[in-house]
């Protein structure tokens, strides 16, 4: 789309469409991964400070002399980054090294990915496929192909149970979390992230933003189902069995140090951004204001959308240092015999709906 | 979900797989290594191998005189330090038939049960841990560090204490112990609803610990499980009220047993309870010492200039925060004992795993493990 209209835009472009297209994907990619990046260092941060302030400690603080983490420990993410970057890459020698080195790539790619297809405002998108939404949930599920690998190719036991056990989990919650996402293109009629959010304009009874959580009480529910099923598939706590620090060491990530531990690490926040984002522009309005005349200029949209989804955030990690870990089956059960029936009884409601009251 | 479903996944059987758990691992609490046999997730058998942190407690006492053994025993569980102290005192002083100052059985009491309090803190936190809550953990380590301060005031160490001496303690209590102790306690009982409400009741918490791991009575009396662990499987048996050492018969406290209120008695969850009802009988048994401590009076009074018991044998047990502590000592009349045994409750609790845990998961097993509270300085000694 952009390569097209890049090569009509520009005289010579068309004799060489091949770089236009490699020019058009770097300067798509560099932004994304660099947002990632930031992004995930201010999630950590926040991950620090809301840990601390719940356990009733300071969490990381600086003086501002020397080698500190700066005012309010605010340097200390970038610190733990660099700290990653410098770390002895470690491959163990039984390992299947081509598999374990690729195995964090594969991960991060899933959630770099699905990036491309968020609406951050009405104009900053990467790209705003017709297909959007489906786009998302297909790639997002990526990442368990590079766990997986990560678990065999270590040849420990240990990241073997983790890479099984988050291959049941992720592939089982796709099934709740696509099943709730069906509800929202049934109201919307399309699948394209913008279309979803314009469909969500406007206001009922003027007070109540028109989004697709407050349109009748089945949605609301599908968004519970679907940041419920979000959060499991990110390994967050209570769900982080794959990782299950207590149980499985560190699961399929037991034997990765520096900058490949870095990698998965950086995924798991960038998939958390993802969830979150798709809960936004699903449910919640997208880059839509929640009150009717306050910074609803498109200007505001990318504030809208950030604050939206650091707030799902929040609450991610809210839960994480709030409540113990479920059990594999448990979680299985939870999954099977409860989201996904919900989420069937659901679609059906949602189709009664929009048949009877429109 | 529970005993049933878990254990009907038994006909479907691969190939079994032997999986270490430990020695290094995050929750073996300690240097335990648990060889486990599984079929996937689920386990058919689990076998503990001890003895990394053997010390050669037992033989080294045989070289060593009677009052420089107590600094071993706050080695053997470090985690509850005054109480092995004191168990090893109660068993001396019955051997030498010395009969101490009423003041140093009140201070006794007091520390052997903050420390009773301190221990399970850490219990009880660490299990958080073990099933994936850490924010109750570092609740509770903060609670745990004000116990630490009083005790660094009062003997000024915060782990191994070396306080009770056979005949008396180390030092007396400091100016505005009670006061301090006091600020504790009314600092400390109201944060128990707020574990509770935070661990114990959580609805997660509680379908990972209820009728997971249950212990049925006849099981812990037969592997001779004692203390919290014995309790949780209802057995109303407590060596402070049934066998009374020191002055524990003055004092008014409850013994909680379990009562399986969220599934079977005996389950993890009653264990996980019971400990965290002692916590607050400890601190009744606390106010009233306080209250009724008389003062004055050196605190060395008794004790021996020489330690040299007459010949003749003791097994004295006491109630630490893991159970039965007993000391059998024999002396042959030296300043040196001639042979010494400590009855370690840990490692009787930990000798049951086998028996509660085949047949669940790994992550029920670490969650069994967690839940009888083993301190593995006590089991290799």
């Amino acid at each position: 789309m952009i390569v097209d209209y890049l090569i009509d835009l520009i005289p010579f472009a068309a004799d060489w469409p091949g770089l236009v297209f490699v020019s058009v994907v770097v300067l798509c990619a560099v932004p994304v991964f660099m947002f990632i990046a930031v992004y995930a260092l201010v999630a950590i941060y926040g991950e620090l400070k809301v840990s601390s302030f719940m356990q009733d400690k300071v969490g990381p603080m600086g003086q501002g002399v020397g080698l500190h983490a700066g005012k309010w420990g605010l340097l200390q993410p970038i610190a733990d980054a660099l700290k990653l970057i410098l770390k002895e890459d470690i491959i163990p020698t039984t390992a299947d090294r081509k598999l374990f080195i690729l195995a964090p790539f594969i991960v991060f790619i899933g959630a770099f990915i699905s990036m491309a297809a968020l609406p951050f405002s009405q104009t900053i998108i990467v790209a705003d496929m017709n297909i959007g939404m489906f786009y998302i949930l297909a790639v997002s599920s990526l990442g368990v192909l590079g766990i997986i690998l990560a678990g065999w190719s270590s040849n420990n036991k240990w990241s073997l149970y983790g890479a099984m056990r988050s291959a049941a989990q992720i592939i089982s919650y796709e099934i709740p979390a696509g099943l709730s996402i069906i509800g929202v293109i049934m109201l919307t009629g399309t699948l394209s992230m913008q279309g979803i959010i314009e469909h969500q304009t406007g206001f009922v009874w003027g007070i109540l933003p028109n989004w697709i959580i407050f349109q009748n009480p089945f949605t609301f529910l599908s968004f519970f189902i679907f940041f419920i099923s979000g959060v499991a598939e990110c390994n967050r706590t209570p769900f982080d069995i794959p990782e299950a620090e207590s149980e499985l060491v560190a699961g399929a990530f037991t034997e990765y140090s520096g900058m490949r531990y870095a990698f998965f690490f950086l995924s798991e926040y960038a998939n958390m951004f993802v969830v979150a984002g798709v809960a936004v522009a699903g449910f919640l309005g997208g880059w839509q204001s929640p009150i009717p005349g306050l910074m609803d200029s498109p200007g505001w949209g990318l504030f809208w959308f950030m604050s939206k989804s650091l707030f799902l955030i929040f609450l991610m990690i809210w839960f994480r240092w709030t409540w113990p870990r479920l059990r594999v089956d448990q979680l299985m059960s939870v999954c099977w015999k409860g989201f996904i029936p919900i989420a069937f009884v659901n679609i059906f409601g949602i189709g009664l709906w929009k048949l009877i009251i429109g | 979900m529970g005993v049933g479903s878990v254990k009907e996944v038994g006909p479907v059987q691969a190939e079994q797989m032997v999986l270490n758990i430990g020695p290094q691992h995050p929750s073996t609490h300690g240097v335990l290594r648990l060889k486990v046999k599984t079929d996937g997730e689920i386990v058919s058998e689990v076998i503990p191998y001890i003895g990394y942190l053997h010390r050669c407690f037992e033989k080294h006492a045989e070289s060593i005189t009677y009052e420089q053994v107590i600094p071993f025993t706050d080695r053997c569980d470090y985690i509850a330090s005054m109480n092995n102290n004191f168990g090893y005192v109660v068993a001396m002083e019955e051997l030498m038939d010395i009969k101490v100052p009423e003041r140093v059985e009140y201070i006794r009491i007091i520390m052997a049960e903050l420390n009773r309090i301190a221990s399970h803190l850490l219990a009880l936190g660490v299990y958080g841990l073990d099933v994936g809550a850490f924010t109750p953990f570092l609740h509770m380590f903060r609670d745990r560090e004000r116990i630490l301060d009083i005790f660094e005031l009062t003997c000024g160490a915060r782990l191994l204490y070396n306080y009770m001496w056979v005949g008396g303690v180390s030092h007396d209590l400091p100016r505005n112990f009670e006061s301090i102790c006091i600020d504790f306690l009314d600092y400390f009982e109201p944060n128990i609803p707020e574990f509770n409400e935070l661990l114990t009741k959580n609805k997660i918490f509680i379908e990972r610990t209820a009728d997971v791991g249950v212990m049925p009575a006849e099981v812990a009396i037969s592997y001779g499980v004692s203390g919290p662990n014995l309790r949780g499987s209802g057995v109303k048996w407590d060596v402070r009220r049934d066998e009374p050492y020191s002055i524990y018969n003055k004092f008014d406290f409850e013994i909680p047993v379990g009562t399986g209120e969220y599934g079977t008695l005996g389950d993890c969850w009653d264990r996980f309870w019971v400990r965290m009802l002692e916590m607050q009988e400890s601190c009744k048994i606390i106010r009233q010492a306080l209250k009724t401590i008389p003062e004055g009076g050196d605190v060395h009074a008794m004790v021996p200039k020489k330690i040299r018991p007459p010949k003749g044998s003791i097994y004295r047990r006491t109630e630490s925060p893991r159970g039965d502590l007993g000391y059998y000592i024999i002396s042959d009349g030296s300043e040196i004992p001639f042979r010494m045994k400590m009855r370690s409750p840990a490692l009787t609790a930990l000798s049951v795993l086998d028996e509660i845990s085949a047949g669940w998961m790994i992550s029920d097993v670490i969650a069994i493990l967690g839940s009888l509270d083993i301190v593995l300085g006590e089991i290799d000694r």
